[in-house]
């Protein structure tokens, strides 16, 4: 069994408006060591589906089902004491925003120290001797000094490397890192994610990486789910999808990036359209509004039924949700010339 | 932070002057002829030209004033006049520094009378304000944790009831019911901590103190709860769970850390505004504070009386403001100055 298995997942939110179908049965395997990227565009279910195998969404009014089972133990099934036991000691989630995510009221050692000592009972000196070891480790200049600086004092990538000694002090199993480079500039952004692929090789931990940027995902990432509405609509090995997409949805996440398959004459094409609504989402496949491939799809499939996730190959751990038949064929001759034409006349 | 707290002070003692400036100005644009007023009501025109010689109010204003500023640092004696002074010695008065006047109308310094009721004023103040952030913290807060129920609801609308009525009527109801009808408490009269030990202070002090933070309270609690919610919202709060804080050291240390310190500069401003005297809770309660001697001195035109008392509130007032700013940089690390 995998070290972390999450099935059929689902994360409802009742409003006043009807419910709010979060994430509708995700079902994904990580195994220690691994990296899992999940992609999409906002909204589509990336961060609530990450944030309840935390089990932060208990004393809210969400609706989760399924199962998560880390190390064989269902995270659902357990109770609130439990849960909070396994939080930053088993588990532990980095955020998008470090400023925000960090109180302005304490200092960075403050907080860091807190997050050791709520799993460890040792002394105010020892999780201070603990937290400026880790602080150094993330590559902090001077980290018996900066131990007492505040947050404000920091900057973004600074920040962000606390928030990840904060995360690994405890040495956690498996760390949830929710767009962990968003907010940072670009030369920070490689520094942080070399950071975060050095210490999963030196603490062997599993990592869930939620990104929009697949750029983040070809470099980090062993295994890619791509979600949309709530629901995964193409997952499997990272070179696969990148090479062999299948899904219409993935295939515009890979045109609108610039420099993934490293072709600067290539051009940028936008998904059209907005994400929908996960109160009500389009009926059949939920993708179906802003595809431009629906109609070579007979009978309305498209419109009328949600597509099964199917392997892409026989044998293949390479899954897809959608209806098209000859999809490496449509993404050959209609996409790749238009985002990497180089990609083409190579091969050609 | 020192050279910041100098520059504060040196603009605060400026608004001082011009305040000073300013209330002399005003005073002198009401058609007040304050030496009748100061000598009393049959007064002849003699008198009332003696008195206005020996209190200086037959100067022009300006030197007045400079008179009075002169007299706030090294002290003055009334009369000034050495003719007056040798022909009616009876009226001689000595007014160490730093003098804000004499009042006639009181026989007393203005000085004397303001260290007189400061301490009365200062008393009900800081009872009061224990009692409104005592009760308004704790009772935001439990609204904000129970967001919707019938608590929340319940105390919501009970702060909003107590804010609607007058002061003069909770504070003559709690006189008359509680204090008079079903003697729950003696009558409060002001006793001193030297008089009555430091229990016969506080009780005299419950029910005025109660009266006022009744008042003030509804507020807090708002503002209290208000301020849980948005700081249980921020992502801060997420961080802290996701370490595995326990709950109720994430609402003691993260929550209300960020809830309360906005409500230091509320609660700084109030108490300073507070310190000036509760003019109709002490009037119903007769407390000899700063609150009655204003109503008082304004009453009998008592100008000298009044114009200290203006300078001493705008002195708390401007003081409370440096205080509580000195304060936030302690409790709020990013507005520290260098």
């Amino acid at each position: 069994m995998s070290f972390l298995s999450v099935r059929d997942l689902v994360v409802h939110f009742p409003t006043v408006d009807g419910v709010v179908k979060a994430t509708e049965g995700l079902s994904y395997e990580l195994e220690r060591g691994k990296t899992l990227g999940i992609v999409g565009e906002s909204g589509s279910g990336k961060s609530v589906s990450s944030s309840a195998i935390l089990g932060l969404h208990r004393g809210s009014n969400a609706q989760v089902s399924g199962e998560i089972l880390l190390d064989g133990v269902d995270l659902l099934k357990i109770n609130d004491e439990t849960i909070r036991r396994k939080r930053g000691r088993e588990v532990s989630m980095i955020f998008q925003d470090p400023l925000s995510a960090m109180h302005p009221y304490y200092t960075v050692g403050n907080q860091i120290m807190e997050a050791y000592r709520v799993h460890h009972d040792v002394s105010q000196k020892q999780a201070r001797t603990r937290t400026i070891e880790m602080l150094d480790r993330v590559g902090i200049p001077q980290p018996d000094r900066r131990v007492d600086d505040y947050p404000h004092q920091f900057s973004g990538g600074m920040r962000q490397r606390a928030m990840i000694a904060m995360a690994l002090i405890n040495d956690p199993g498996l760390l949830i890192a929710d767009e962990p480079t968003t907010a940072l500039d670009v030369t920070v952004q490689a520094q942080i994610l070399d950071l975060l692929q050095d210490l999963q090789r030196e603490f062997n931990s599993a990592i869930i990486i939620i990104t929009h940027d697949l750029g983040v995902v070809a470099e980090m990432a062993d295994d890619v789910l791509v979600m949309y509405a709530g629901r995964a609509v193409e997952y499997g090995p990272t070179r696969e999808i990148l090479v062999h997409p299948e899904m219409p949805y993935t295939w515009g996440l890979l045109s609108s990036v610039p420099d993934v398959l490293g072709d600067t004459d290539a051009k940028l094409i936008p998904i059209r359209g907005n994400p929908p609504s996960l109160l009500t989402p389009p009926p059949g496949c939920a993708f179906h509004p802003r595809c431009d491939h629906r109609d070579k799809v007979p009978g309305d499939l498209c419109r009328t039924t949600l597509p099964l996730l199917t392997p892409a190959r026989a044998g293949g751990n390479h899954v897809k949700r959608c209806h098209l038949a000859n999809p490496d064929e449509v993404y050959a001759t209609e996409i790749l010339p238009e985002i990497a034409p180089d990609l083409v006349e190579e091969q050609a | 932070m020192f050279a910041y707290v100098v520059r504060r002070a040196i603009a605060g003692m400026v608004l001082l002057v011009v305040m000073s400036f300013v209330t002399f100005m005003l005073f002198f644009a009401s058609p007040i002829d304050p030496g009748r007023f100061a000598c009393g009501k049959s007064c002849p025109p003699a008198l009332i030209k003696q008195t206005d010689k020996a209190l200086g109010f037959d100067k022009p204003w300006p030197v007045q004033w400079k008179d009075f500023a002169v007299g706030v640092v090294k002290g003055r004696h009334y009369p000034e006049d050495p003719a007056l002074r040798k022909s009616a010695p009876e009226l001689i008065a000595r007014c160490p520094a730093p003098c804000l006047g004499y009042s006639k109308v009181n026989s007393a310094t203005v000085t004397e009378e303001l260290k007189d009721k400061i301490p009365v004023s200062f008393s009900i103040a800081i009872v009061a304000l224990v009692l409104w952030i005592g009760g308004g913290v704790t009772l935001g807060a439990i609204a904000a944790l129970t967001k919707g129920s019938v608590i929340d609801r319940g105390v919501v609308g009970m702060s909003l009831i107590f804010y609607s009525f007058p002061t003069f009527w909770i504070g003559l109801f709690l006189l008359e019911f509680v204090a008079i009808k079903w003697g729950l408490v003696a009558v409060p009269s002001y006793t001193p901590i030297a008089d009555g030990g430091p229990w016969g202070w506080l009780s005299n002090l419950f029910l005025p103190a109660l009266t006022l933070a009744l008042f003030y309270m509804a507020g807090y609690v708002r503002m209290t709860r208000a301020f849980v919610l948005e700081s249980m919202g921020e992502d801060y709060l997420r961080t802290a769970k996701a370490k595995g804080v326990v709950p109720h050291r994430i609402l003691m240390k993260h929550t209300m850390r960020a809830a309360l310190t906005p409500l230091v500069t509320m609660a700084g401003l109030d108490f300073a505004g507070l310190l000036g005297g509760a003019v109709i809770t002490e009037t119903v309660f007769n407390f000899n504070g700063l609150g009655k001697l204003a109503v008082d001195s304004i009453a009998t035109f008592d100008l000298p009386t009044t114009i200290g008392l203006v300078l001493l509130l705008a002195a708390i007032v401007i003081i409370a403001n440096i205080v509580v700013d000195i304060l936030y940089a302690f409790i709020d690390p990013r507005v520290r100055v260098g």
